[in-house]
């Protein structure tokens, strides 16, 4: 009973005192929202960065072990088994053989063209991708000006001759596109990765695979191991400056997010502090009364620190959802991507609001119990 | 035996304000006293020491066989807090309250909160039927009289009322002093402190207070 009145009243002190109490409960929920929304940002920033970060290319390699130049394509499935719990984003195998191609040298590539836009979605493409099963090619940028000095384009439709060297049977296969990277690649001519097989006559063979995932420093070096234990034929290479430039740019950016996050704290912590005081001050004639009918120090302490956590959990409530909100649109424009709503960092901007109020109620409460019961009796 | 016993009170404030010169006063259970005097008199002192808000600062006091002088802040809260039923001029409701829970908060901080008690005590100064009002809701009579109620709630040995009637027209006036009367007659014992001459009238005996100083009415 005595707790149900307690209830009621600091339950009344708030809602019956709605105008007064909505600024407190304002710079509550809005430094919640703030301290939601950056705790969801802060969580979401590493998955969403690493993400983004895929777009750079792979980041493990798969190499054959000891001295063998090529492994069977089976083993990749081994690999996938690996990644089923993460977020694989895709493996494209690689065979690089020497091929001639209009009757010159040329270094060429055979993969799954469908793997390797997940893999590596920089490329850049005039024209199109070799369709599986079908004798097309993809020139580099380079190589195709060396076939076509004046306009390289003009080499797109047309067909180049193609055979694994002197001896070997002629192909005709068609240019459907040329490739530009920035990189090496733009020397070299690729093929589906059947096609090059069946010319070099090495079914199934592959020289690598070329694995994006989504994970961490951490996470990929337990990968690697994984992998590494799991399969005695091929070897896994994690691309260290990529995951290492990664996790630079998410710590970075994680702690400039805590940053942040804690001076929201700290100024949500000040603002509720001059609510609370400003609350105390207006209610001395009150507390006096409280004091002249008996309440102990202790009574005036719960009455305000128990309305300072009630205030706090509504703030932190309001703040949780609208932080999600806040959270949700910073994902959509900066991502592209929504994000969903998290059960326990609601939990945890509603026990911080809690936290933070019952803290910022410590001065205005420790004045409060010093206000003498005689000024009702002053009439002050 | 006494109910409330000064001997010899004074109170000194900053070591050189003297409030109270010396004070010798006594009430019999039962007893309603006025006690009168212009501003300034030391009256508002007088009840802060009788209602266990201050210390005197030398002399001796005793309400109910309990010394007031040797006991600790927190002591004094408690027997304020068992002992004393308090009226103030300015009605002092917490305006966020209804009637009743305003009655309520004095039993909450007493012992237990109890509502069928507390609609009693309403019903005791005719506002049962605007127990779910808040004070805004309330004139100032009626008001008052939530006050009255709260100041009863505990069964206190002491009623202590501070110009009860100073923000009262006369028709509310009236009403509260007639409540006094019908309390005084169930056998309370109560002071009211005032400036008026015609409440003060109302009361069973009468005491000056003047620069401190205390003496019987004469009339």
């Amino acid at each position: 009973m005595k707790f149900k009145f307690f209830l009621t009243m600091i339950f009344y002190s708030l809602l019956r005192r709605r105008m007064r109490m909505a600024v407190a409960l304002l710079a509550v929920a809005v430094g919640a929202t703030i301290i939601s929304g950056m705790v969801t940002v802060y969580r979401e920033v590493p998955q969403q960065l690493g993400r983004e970060f895929r777009a750079y290319g792979a980041n493990l390699l798969i190499l054959p072990a000891g001295d063998s130049a090529a492994f069977d394509q089976s083993h990749i499935e081994s690999v996938s088994k690996i990644l089923a719990n993460h977020e694989l984003v895709g493996i494209a195998p690689f065979l690089y053989e020497r091929l001639e191609i209009n009757k010159q040298p040329i270094l060429s590539g055979g993969t799954d063209f469908d793997e390797l836009q997940k893999v590596s979605p920089y490329w850049q493409i005039d024209g199109e991708f070799p369709k599986s099963g079908k004798r097309e090619i993809l020139l580099g940028k380079d190589l195709s000006e060396k076939f076509s000095p004046i306009d390289p384009k003009s080499i797109i439709g047309k067909n180049v001759s193609v055979s694994a060297g002197e001896g070997s049977a002629m192909r005709n296969y068609k240019v459907v596109g040329i490739v530009s990277t920035g990189g090496r690649e733009e020397e070299f001519a690729f093929l589906d990765l059947a096609e090059l097989q069946s010319i070099v006559e090495k079914p199934n063979q592959i020289g690598l695979a070329q694995v994006s995932v989504v994970a961490d420093q951490n996470s990929l070096t337990q990968i690697e191991n994984e992998i590494r234990n799991s399969d005695s034929a091929i070897i896994p290479q994690s691309i260290q400056q990529i995951a290492r430039s990664e996790f630079s740019v998410l710590g970075k950016l994680q702690a400039l997010v805590l940053l942040v996050t804690l001076i929201v704290l700290l100024l949500t912590l000040i603002c509720v502090t001059t609510t609370m005081m400003a609350v105390v001050t207006e209610r001395r004639k009150e507390i006096g009364l409280k004091k002249a009918l008996g309440a102990a120090n202790q009574n005036i302490v719960s009455d305000f620190l128990g309305e300072g956590c009630l205030l706090g959990a509504f703030g932190g409530l309001l703040g949780s959802g609208l932080g999600y909100l806040f959270a949700q649109s910073v994902s959509l424009q900066v991502f592209n991507r929504g994000i969903d709503f998290s059960i326990s960092i609601a939990i945890l901007s509603i026990v911080l609001s809690i936290i933070v109020t019952g803290v910022a109620s410590m001065i205005p409460v420790r004045i409060a119990t010093s206000v003498d019961p005689a000024i009702v009796l002053r009439g002050e | 035996m006494s109910l409330l016993e000064l001997k010899g009170v004074s109170m000194v404030y900053n070591g050189k304000v003297r409030a109270l010169d010396n004070i010798d006063f006594k009430i019999d259970k039962g007893d309603w006293v006025a006690i009168m005097g212009p501003s300034g008199s030391g009256k508002t002192t007088l009840m802060n020491i009788i209602g266990c808000m201050d210390k005197a600062t030398s002399g001796e006091i005793t309400l109910d066989g309990i010394s007031l002088m040797d006991v600790t802040d927190a002591e004094l809260t408690q027997i304020r807090r068992e002992k004393i039923g308090m009226v103030f001029q300015q009605f002092h409701l917490i305006p966020y309250l209804t009637a009743a829970e305003n009655v309520m908060v004095a039993q909450y901080y007493h012992s237990l909160p109890d509502k069928d008690e507390a609609m009693k005590a309403l019903d005791r100064v005719g506002l049962a039927d605007r127990a779910e009002h808040l004070p805004s809701q309330l004139s100032g009579g009626e008001q008052q009289r939530v006050c009255i109620a709260r100041a009863l709630i505990n069964y206190p040995v002491l009623i202590l009322a501070d110009e009860p009637t100073g923000n009262l027209d006369e028709a509310n006036q009236n009403l509260v002093m007639k409540i006094f009367h019908e309390l005084h007659d169930e056998g309370h014992t109560i002071i009211t402190v005032t400036h008026s001459t015609d409440v003060g009238r109302e009361a069973q005996r009468r005491v000056i207070i003047e620069h401190g100083h205390m003496r019987e009415s004469e009339d």
